[in-house]
Parts: C-alpha cells; sequence; structure tokens
C-alpha cells in the first residue's frame, strides 16, 4: 500500500520507528484510537441497550440520578458536558438538566429586582417546581445543584453560598468574600442584621462590619431600614421573602419597575 | 373533619383504588386532626385515610362531600398541602372521629410529598365523578345480577398486597438497574483508562498521529464525556460538531443581537437558543465552545469576556469605539447615568449596560460616584 507524497526515506523511517516500539510492546497512539473507536461502538450499544431498559429510572426517580452522577464522577466522566455525548443523547439526562438550567436562569432573572441576584436553593426549588406545572417531572435539590454547576462556565457569577445548612444561590457576578458570606449567614435566622449583632457574634470593630454592609447595599442584596426601633436594620430580601411577603409570580415581577 | 366516617377499610362493588400515598396528616380546617400521619387513599366512590400503625383506625368520606380543592404550595419547615372545602355532612351520616367541627373544609399535609399526582388524581375522579354512574353497595356474597360470583369484595388488605408487590417490583427494576449501571460504568472506565494512555502518547510522541486523528479522538472524548486530557478543556473546541453548532448560532443570533443593541449575555443566548430546539438541547459547555470558532469561522459574531467575568456574544459590526462613544454621548446628554438608567434607555440588560459603562471608565471617558445609593457614572472631566 502506497501513501502518495512520501518518501521512501520517510516510510523507511517510519518502519525502523514502529519496529522499535513494538519491540518494546508499546501500542502505537493511532492504534489505539482505532482500538477506541472499536470499543466506543460497543460501548454504544450496551449503553443503548441500558437505556431501552432502565431510561425511564432516571426520569423518574432523583435518587437514581444521583447516584448516576456520583459515579460517572468517581470514573471521570462528565454525562452533562455535551448534548451531544452518548449519555446525554441515549439517556436523556441532558435535556433534563438543560432544560432546568434554562429555568432556574429564568427565575433568577425575573427575582433580581427584588433580592440583587441572591436567592435560597429553597425558594429556588419552590418557584421552579411551580413554573414546571403539575404534570412535569419531580425535581430534587441535588437536580438543581447539578445544572447550576454546569451554568457556571457561562460566566454569569453562578455560585453557591452555604447558609443556615442549605444554601444561597448567587446569580450575579457580584464580588462576596469570606466577609460577606459569613455576614449573609448570620443574617439567616432572621432575615436581616445589624452593626451591633456583626460586633457582638464576630467581633468586628464597627468599620469592617459597616464596609461589608455598604458593599451588600450598593450590589443590591440587602436593604436598609433606618426606621426601626433601635439601631438600622439590615434586610436581606433573599432571606425573608417566604417569611412575609405575598408571593410573586416572575410575570408580575417582570412588569414591576426595577 | 366531621364529614368522615369510620370505615372498616373494604373497598365496595365497582370501587376501584386509584392512587394513595403514605406520610399524610389530615387538619381539621386550619388545625392538625387528633390523628397521626397516615395513608391517604383515594377510591372512585371516596377519601380514605388510614393510621400508619394502626390499622384499625380508619375513616373516610363520600367524594360527593368535596365542593372544591387547591393546592397550598409548602412553606419554609411546612410541607404541601390540599385543602379540600365540603359540603355539610348528610343526615344519616355514620359515626366517625369527630361529632362536629367549626370548619368546612379539611386539608392533606403530604409530609413524604406525591402532592401533585395526588392532586391530579383527586381531580380526575371530581371530573369523571364515577360514583354517580356506578354506585358502589356492599358486598353480597351471592353475587348481584347476571355478573352473580364474578365480582369479588376487594380488601383494602388484598389492593395493599398489589400495592407491595409493585413496590417490590420497583425496587428490583431500580437494583437491577444499578446493577446494571454498575456493569455499565466499568465498561466505562476502560474508555476513561484508554483515552488517558492515548493522550499520554501524544504528549511524548510516541506515534505519528495525524491532525484527523487527532479531531476523531476528540470527538471520541466528547461523546463519552471525558475530559481532553493533554489540553485539560472539555473536550470541545475543535470537534466538527461545534463548528456545526457556531454555523447555527451565527445565522440564528443576528436578528435577536440587532434588537438588542449587538449584545447578549450568553447565559440569555443559552435560554434563547434551548427555548428555541425544544429538545436535544445544548449544555452550557457546547454552547460555550461554539462560540469560541466564532473568530476562526470568520462568521460576524465574537465571544467577549469582560474584566468580571461575565461573558457576551457580539455583533462583529459593534465596535468597542461606538460603545463606548455612545455610553459616553448618554451619559453626557443626561449628566449622569446609573447601570439601570442607561439599560432602560438603551433596551439593554442591567448585567449589559453596566459592563458599558465600566469598560468606558476604563478608557478613562467616565468616572464613578460609588456610594450606597448605587453607582453613577459621570463624564470624565479630570
Amino acid at each position: 500500500m502506497h501513501r502518495r507524497g512520501v518518501g521512501a526515506g520517510a516510510i523507511a523511517k517510519k518502519k525502523l520507528a514502529e519496529a522499535k516500539y513494538k519491540e518494546r510492546g508499546t501500542v502505537l497512539a493511532e492504534d489505539q484510537i482505532v482500538q477506541m473507536s472499536k470499543q466506543l461502538d460497543m460501548f454504544k450499544s450496551h449503553l443503548e441497550e441500558f437505556a431501552s431498559k432502565h431510561k425511564q429510572e432516571i426520569r423518574k426517580s432523583s435518587q437514581f440520578r444521583v447516584q448516576f452522577q456520583e459515579m460517572c464522577a468517581t470514573i471521570g466522566v462528565d454525562p452533562l458536558a455535551s448534548g451531544k455525548g452518548f449519555w446525554s443523547e441515549m439517556l436523556g439526562v441532558g435535556d433534563f438538566y438543560y432544560e432546568l438550567g434554562v429555568q432556574i436562569i429564568e427565575v433568577c432573572l425575573a427575582l433580581k429586582h427584588r433580592n440583587g441576584g441572591l436567592i435560597t436553593l429553597d425558594e429556588l426549588h419552590h418557584r421552579v417546581l411551580k413554573g414546571r406545572g403539575k404534570y412535569a417531572q419531580d425535581v430534587s435539590q441535588d437536580d438543581l445543584v447539578r445544572a447550576i454547576k454546569k451554568l457556571k462556565v457561562m460566566g454569569n457569577g453562578f455560585g453557591m453560598i452555604p447558609v443556615g445548612g442549605s444554601y444561597l444561590v448567587q446569580s450575579v457576578p457580584a464580588e462576596l468574600n469570606m466577609d460577606h458570606t459569613v455576614v449573609l449567614q448570620l443574617a439567616e435566622k432572621k432575615g436581616y442584621v445589624t452593626v451591633s449583632e456583626i460586633k457582638d457574634s464576630l467581633k468586628w470593630e464597627n468599620e469592617r462590619a459597616s464596609h461589608v454592609l455598604d458593599h451588600l447595599l450598593k450590589e443590591g442584596l440587602a436593604w436598609l431600614d433606618s426606621q426601626a426601633s433601635g439601631e438600622p436594620q439590615y434586610w436581606l430580601p433573599a432571606l425573608f421573602s417566604e417569611l412575609t411577603s405575598r408571593d410573586v409570580t416572575p410575570e408580575e415581577a417582570n412588569q414591576m419597575s426595577p | 373533619m366531621d364529614r368522615f366516617s369510620w370505615t372498616n377499610g373494604l373497598l365496595e362493588i365497582n370501587e376501584t383504588l386509584v392512587i394513595q400515598q403514605t406520610g399524610v396528616r389530615l387538619y381539621d380546617g386550619d388545625d392538625k386532626a387528633k390523628l397521626d400521619v397516615g395513608i391517604a387513599l383515594l377510591s372512585t366512590h371516596r377519601l380514605i385515610w388510614r393510621d400508619s400503625k394502626n390499622h384499625d383506625c380508619c375513616i373516610s368520606m363520600p367524594l360527593s362531600q368535596i365542593i372544591f380543592f387547591e393546592e397550598q404550595a409548602a412553606g419554609i419547615g411546612k410541607s404541601a398541602k390540599i385543602v379540600i372545602h365540603l359540603h355539610p355532612a348528610s343526615a344519616n351520616k355514620e359515626q366517625g372521629p369527630y361529632q362536629n367541627s367549626k370548619f368546612s373544609f379539611i386539608k392533606l399535609s403530604f409530609k413524604e410529598h406525591g402532592q401533585i399526582e395526588f392532586f391530579r388524581r383527586l381531580n380526575e375522579e371530581m371530573i369523571h365523578k364515577r360514583w354517580e354512574s356506578t354506585p358502589a353497595s356492599q358486598p353480597i356474597p351471592t353475587g348481584v345480577g347476571s355478573q352473580a360470583g364474578r365480582t369479588r369484595a376487594v380488601g383494602i388488605v388484598g389492593i395493599e398486597r398489589k400495592i407491595e408487590e409493585r413496590r417490590k417490583e420497583t425496587d428490583k427494576n431500580i437494583s437491577e438497574a444499578f446493577e446494571d449501571l454498575s456493569k455499565l460504568m466499568v465498561k466505562a472506565k476502560e474508555m476513561v483508562e484508554l483515552s488517558k494512555s492515548i493522550a499520554n502518547k501524544i504528549k511524548d510522541k510516541q506515534g505519528d498521529i495525524t491532525e484527523d486523528e487527532t479531531i476523531r479522538f476528540k470527538s471520541y472524548l466528547l461523546s463519552m464525556g471525558i475530559a481532553n486530557p493533554v489540553t485539560r478543556e472539555t473536550h470541545g473546541s475543535g470537534t466538527h460538531y461545534h463548528m456545526q453548532l457556531a454555523k447555527q448560532l451565527g445565522d440564528m443570533l443576528q436578528a435577536p443581537l440587532e434588537e438588542r443593541g449587538g449584545m447578549m449575555a450568553l447565559s440569555e443566548v443559552y435560554c434563547l437558543v434551548n427555548r428555541a430546539r425544544g429538545m436535544e438541547l445544548l449544555s452550557p459547555e457546547d454552547l460555550l465552545n461554539a462560540c469560541k470558532m466564532f473568530e476562526s469561522l470568520k462568521l460576524p459574531l465574537r465571544l467577549r469576556v469582560f474584566d468580571s467575568g461575565v461573558m457576551v456574544v457580539q455583533l462583529q459590526s459593534h465596535s468597542e469605539e461606538e460603545m463606548i462613544a455612545s455610553a459616553l454621548d448618554n451619559v453626557t446628554d443626561k449628566g449622569s447615568l446609573t447601570a439601570e438608567e442607561f439599560a432602560k434607555l438603551l433596551g439593554l440588560s442591567v448585567l449589559l449596560s453596566k459592563e458599558r459603562l465600566l469598560l468606558a471608565e476604563k478608557m478613562g471617558h467616565l468616572c464613578r460616584d460609588d456610594s450606597v445609593e448605587g453607582l453613577r457614572f459621570y463624564p470624565n472631566l479630570f
């Protein structure tokens, strides 16, 4: 078999290199790529078989999804990396999470004017479920967390802040360092925090506390109630929305002036 | 709660079980009923509730008692509920756990979820009102009419057993699924190892890999969801799939971009594109990797990353100078602008209008006034 345009010398050199490798028992990369192609086809048919038997489990059971994701992570496979991946195409995992991503973005966008881009995972879960309607598949908080992890890659500031046993989901690229996070955690119980509370619990000086609170105000994450009895209270809409206010749909929220 | 009567739990002839749900607590109006958590069963004729631990404690109510019902969403520390409004009890109603109640409604609290499906089925039964067309009667040993001997009373116990079997079957299915999944993962792991080996060889140049083979290798990684071990990039850029995508996006995004001042956040594009597709959605990485190819494919779009990390797709025709000039013009015109005001002026999102102002500031054309009342930009007179 001839390869056009390759001189006899080059062929000889290559044959020599091949022989050397084969001697050492090493398989060449290009041979392995051929091998991989074959194995891939086999894997694809195994996956097809699996899908035909168990596709429903993935759809119905969030517990199964968790297990599935963890197994993939253990072996170094990301089933959600691409819509073109086998996992996504054959098991339908992709569409489930990518659509969830769209719903998450839309909920966060609709509420941003009110909470500055910070929302509890509970509230996000609640609103996503509501938006999906009565007959849609159930969605667990683990599902949301995974979808959010994927959204991060688009540079829109998605992140999760651990607070009070659960998480706050951040959806704007506001800079929140450890100080901000710790104040958010402090505010979680009552939905608001005061300078004195910060000084008492965290033992900070005035300037440090004020600096953090000012930043939260500027980013629209906190609202100032200067008429509160005693000292001014800094409220975090992300935390108090479920306790007091009337439920606002994303459509209504859109119509409200920012 | 005074609409309920004690019952033995046996279903009657022509009565069929529709759905059951564990973990349900009853409420008399807004107050918790003096019953524990139990199982709610919906049949074609009745709403039945039974204590989980004490099976003798079983009550039921005809569905005809129901006027209407609605969902009550879950809250912090509160389960989702279905609120059911009831007609007054009929005079010959059999005795139940409550003699009378000041409330005309009850609630079912779903502590183990399941409210969505229960609500749906209840809705169906209330629409079809099957109890009217097939009146149930107490089981008669000799059977009824021409169907003598064929219809039998089926006790709750029988139904329960069936459901238990089905649950065991489901459990079996799940454990079978897990078993099959483990086997599948073993094979997948082999693929991962193989790809690592290949990647190492490519690095060490053990063999003569053509460009074509590299592209093929990358597409294998893409199919398996394996990160490219060589570049650590998520196996994306450079595959034919992403090239195709990039071209599709080039066509699809022209009009939306024009409408939005020439720029859209990547997450906006993600929502737009996936909503349009409906199925076979793009992953965030697919989108990102496709956008990275705009320049090399000479498409009239560009992916741009701002200092803040915000990523946008912009029309190439919208040059940087134009954006900065327009920002400066608008700010000068109004004296000063915040990101929100600018957004309203241009019909842009607040996120993007802020980036433009920041950009103009970076270039020295604007300066900021940063206070707790917000970030405001002024023309730079320095």
